[in-house]
């Protein structure tokens, strides 16, 4: 955001905040050790509000829940923008100095009345306003999110109506104040900071920037493609053209993860050659031509991964691959060989040393320093550098040190793009539990005791359907149906459905998932499918054929 | 910028020695940066001090009582003494009087403690008593043995305030039969819990204990001396939690997280503490 891909904050910052908006995230169980942090920052006293359709494990710690309908995310934004700007509460020095494009934002939130979001979000007015005047009058206040705001069809629209409300007030790049998108693996930042990101080479650099690439090419010795590559959303609708014939999949699990898998899993059939290269055999590895056994990269080699508060820590092999396992740098570097290319340095910290030397933000993160003392945060451009536990500390310089001001976003409400209909009257939305992981292929490996996979349905939806808890029913949505059980939840608002991704061997729930995609990031909607309910059988007789 | 506030310094005398230590600290903190080792049970660095066991009592010059070392404050000019006859004899009976009805055999710190004082539990119960239960074995992820436990209370705080909030567990009756328990004894598995493993991270006696090490050390092949521990960053979600890996034989056994470390603080979730075994 604002020109840098990461969190603006660091943990300690919730532990002394004010107010807290956890807005379509689920931390208390998708981020449990950061909900200590935030647990912290309740306990010093700070007020929290919880936006999620679900009254989640999160939302019981929340002084208030704001249960918006799903995909009503921008409503709400925009009608608490309405009602800072009207309550005149806008920090109107930091709009002038900091930002820009005020006017228009103003101009776009002005339908937003309370009374009008509170009947797009299904939420009364009075939360609203509540929100409104509680996070603008904080002395210190941060917005969190993660995949409630992420996987939809606008994702970044709606990523963008939460930053207007920082720029807005300037909760923003103040020790406290931020906006921290709760990142949800392990190395999903890092893998984007080191370039994993069809446009990008390491620190951000573009690919079609040919300054940027010209530093590149002057280390790597090489010319580079400068034309952006594609995203896995893109990929599929390559292979659909049959533009894209020949995949190599590394540590991930599309087969089961895609949005409308039926068709994903089609799409990888249809291809002349898959090869997947895993620590253990998913689904599609199984698909694949070629399996490269990978040693687990985080008990079993070298390297480094960067957190959700960007801050690069040492993994450190604890335990020797089994059998034909290797790391997976030696795998991609004698693949390079085997096609006539030098990728470059195999051992880990020269590797990184190189890149040290390409990614200024990396510059002053020698191993040794990130061997010591639990991890730098980035920017850390030389070794003197203590590295940055917050970002856009510029936004409070006279003179924005040189940056352009920060872009107010016009945005509108759409809401789903899969309407409820009579034939699939129910949302459903998607999401994850504490003890899983993703599609399962690490989690499910271990013993516990609160696994659970099926279906939560309210009651009285529930009720005129004939469905009794635990009672096997089947899910259909415009794309194909799925068998589960039902489990009765109470707290769950009335015409909401709610399943895992984590068991797609009981449960194959992206055969239900909406594919469409937002344009701006390739994330699918996989927090809104429209489905219908039907009972199959009552659970005596259910047992053995779930699935 | 962090908010940390300025450090004042608190000068005090630790048997010998003249300590400075930051105002806040305790007088075990000063005891700690004198180079003065201190008996402890309840205490733990990440945890509010609960004064229940008092064996890391001092002797305060002016204090009628010995005191508690872990949680009362390093005052300006205070002499303590942590190795006289009295504190020495004090130490000594709170070793003796616990392992009088607990079983011992594998709190390490406090077996070493207890010789040092040169504590005796059989001049008043010769042989010891338990409370005699079978060890509770529940689920796959740890077990609960409470014959081993000397109700500390570092269960029940890291599962509350001081850590988890899910205040799955809490002391439940009376004298001998004083327990840790979940609500109305229900098995783990229909309580609260969450299995973050937290309670068994700061359990001093082995009362709670992974299933992997209780296996283990059933099979007699528990092996402390081969096992190397290696730090790293958990592979789910992207805190970036630190895990410290117990090995033995290239398999992992146990799993731990740094209380040095500023993001865990020695916590973990369930996928932390226990997802590991597809390694």
């Amino acid at each position: 955001m604002f020109g840098a891909g990461g969190g603006t904050s660091s943990y300690q910052e919730i532990e002394e905040t004010d107010v807290i908006l956890l807005w379509g995230s689920n931390a208390r169980e998708a981020h449990p050790i950061f909900f200590h942090h935030l647990l912290k920052g309740l306990d010093n006293g700070a007020r929290m509000f919880c936006v999620d359709p679900r009254y989640t494990s999160s939302a019981r710690f929340a002084d208030v829940w704001v249960g918006i309908d799903v995909g009503t995310d921008i409503a709400l934004a925009n009608g608490i923008g309405r009602e800072i700007i009207h309550a005149g509460l806008a920090d109107q020095k930091f709009i002038d100095r900091s930002t820009q494009g005020f006017e228009a934002y103003a101009a776009s939130v002005e339908p937003f009345t309370p009374d009008a979001v509170a009947a797009i979000c299904g939420i009364p007015p009075e939360a609203v306003v509540e929100m409104a005047h509680a996070y603008a009058t904080a002395d210190k206040a941060q917005i969190l999110w993660t995949l409630g705001i992420t996987e939809h069809h606008n994702a970044v629209d709606n990523v963008l109506s939460l930053c207007n409300l920082s720029l807005l007030t300037g909760h923003v790049g103040r020790w406290g104040s931020g906006l921290v998108p709760l990142r949800g693996q392990n190395n999903v930042q890092g893998g984007g900071d080191m370039g994993a990101i069809p446009n990008k080479f390491p620190g951000f650099a573009s690919v079609d920037d040919p300054d940027h690439r010209a530093r590149f090419e002057a280390v790597y010795g090489r010319s580079l493609n400068p034309v952006p590559g594609w995203h896995l959303t893109l990929m599929f609708e390559a292979m659909e053209r049959g533009d894209l014939r020949a995949l190599y999949v590394i540590g991930e699990n599309p087969a089961d993860s895609e949005a409308d898998v039926i068709h994903a899993r089609a799409q990888l059939e249809s291809l002349e050659i898959l090869v997947v290269q895993d620590i253990l055999m998913t689904r599609t590895a199984e698909m694949a031509d070629v399996v490269l056994p990978a040693s687990v990269a985080w008990a079993e080699s070298n390297g480094t991964v960067t957190s959700s508060e960007r801050r690069v820590q040492r993994v450190r092999p604890a335990v020797s691959p089994p059998g034909q396992a290797r790391h997976d740098i030696d795998i991609l570097c004698d693949m390079a060989e085997a096609m006539g290319a030098e990728l470059g340095p195999r051992d880990p910290q020269d590797a990184w040393d190189e890149l040290r030397g390409l990614s200024a933000m990396h510059g002053g993160m020698a191993w040794e320093r990130l061997e010591a003392a639990g991890g730098l945060q980035w920017p850390c451009p030389d070794e003197d550098h203590p590295g940055s536990p917050l970002l856009h500390g510029w936004l409070w310089a006279d003179d924005l040190e040189g940056h352009d001001p920060a872009p107010f976003s016009v945005l509108q409400h759409e809401g789903p793009t899969e309407e409820l209909s009579n034939e699939f009257p129910l949302r459903l939305t998607t999401g994850r539990a504490l003890d899983s992981y993703n599609t399962g292929v690490q989690s499910g490996n271990y013993d516990s005791p609160l696994r659970f996979a099926g279906l939560d349905l309210n009651p009285a939806d529930a009720a005129a359907l004939g469905i009794a808890d635990g009672d096997l029913v089947r899910v259909c949505s415009p794309r194909g149906s799925v068998e589960m059980n039902a489990r009765l939840v109470s707290s769950l608002p009335a015409g909401l459905a709610f399943t895992t991704l984590h068991q797609p061997e009981l449960i194959d729930v992206n055969v239900l998932t909406n594919p469409d995609w937002d344009p701006k990031s390739g994330t699918a909607e996989f927090k809104a499918a429209a489905v219908r309910v039907e009972l199959i059988e009552a659970p005596e007789t259910a047992g053995a054929s779930v699935g | 910028m962090s908010g940390v506030a300025t450090e004042t310094a608190v000068t005090i005398r630790v048997d010998d020695q003249e300590v400075a230590v930051p105002e806040g600290a305790t007088i075990l903190d000063a005891c700690n940066a004198a180079g003065v080792d201190t008996p402890t049970i309840c205490y733990g660095p990440t945890l509010t001090p609960v004064n229940v066991c008092r064996v890391c009592v001092v002797e305060l010059d002016g204090s009628r009582a010995l005191v508690p070392s872990c949680s009362r404050p390093a005052e300006e000019g205070m002499v303590v003494h942590t190795d006289s006859e009295r504190v020495r004899h004090s130490r000594k009976m709170v070793l003796e009087f616990l392992a009088t009805g607990v079983d011992l055999a594998q709190a390490e710190e406090m077996g070493q403690w207890a010789e040092h004082y040169g504590a005796d539990p059989d001049r008043y119960v010769p042989g010891g008593e338990t409370m005699n239960e079978p060890v509770r074995v529940q689920d796959n992820l740890y077990i609960r043995d409470y014959d081993k436990c000397v109700l500390c209370y570092r269960c029940v705080e890291a599962c509350g305030d001081d850590a988890q909030h899910t205040y799955a567990i809490s002391v439940a009756g009376r004298g001998f039969g004083a327990r840790i328990s979940t609500e109305f004894d229900v098995t783990l598995p229909d309580s609260a819990c969450v299995y973050c493993g937290n309670c068994v991270a700061v359990c001093p006696t082995n009362a709670l204990q992974f299933k992997t090490e209780f296996d283990l050390r059933q099979a007699a092949d528990w092996r402390p001396e081969d096992q190397t521990v290696t730090q790293t960053v958990c592979s789910y979600c992207g805190v970036g939690c630190n895990l410290e890996l117990h090995v033995q034989d290239n398999q992992i056994v146990k799993c731990t997280s740094p209380d040095d470390h500023d993001v865990t603080q020695g916590n973990l979730c369930i996928k932390g503490r226990f997802g590991w075994n597809y390694v």
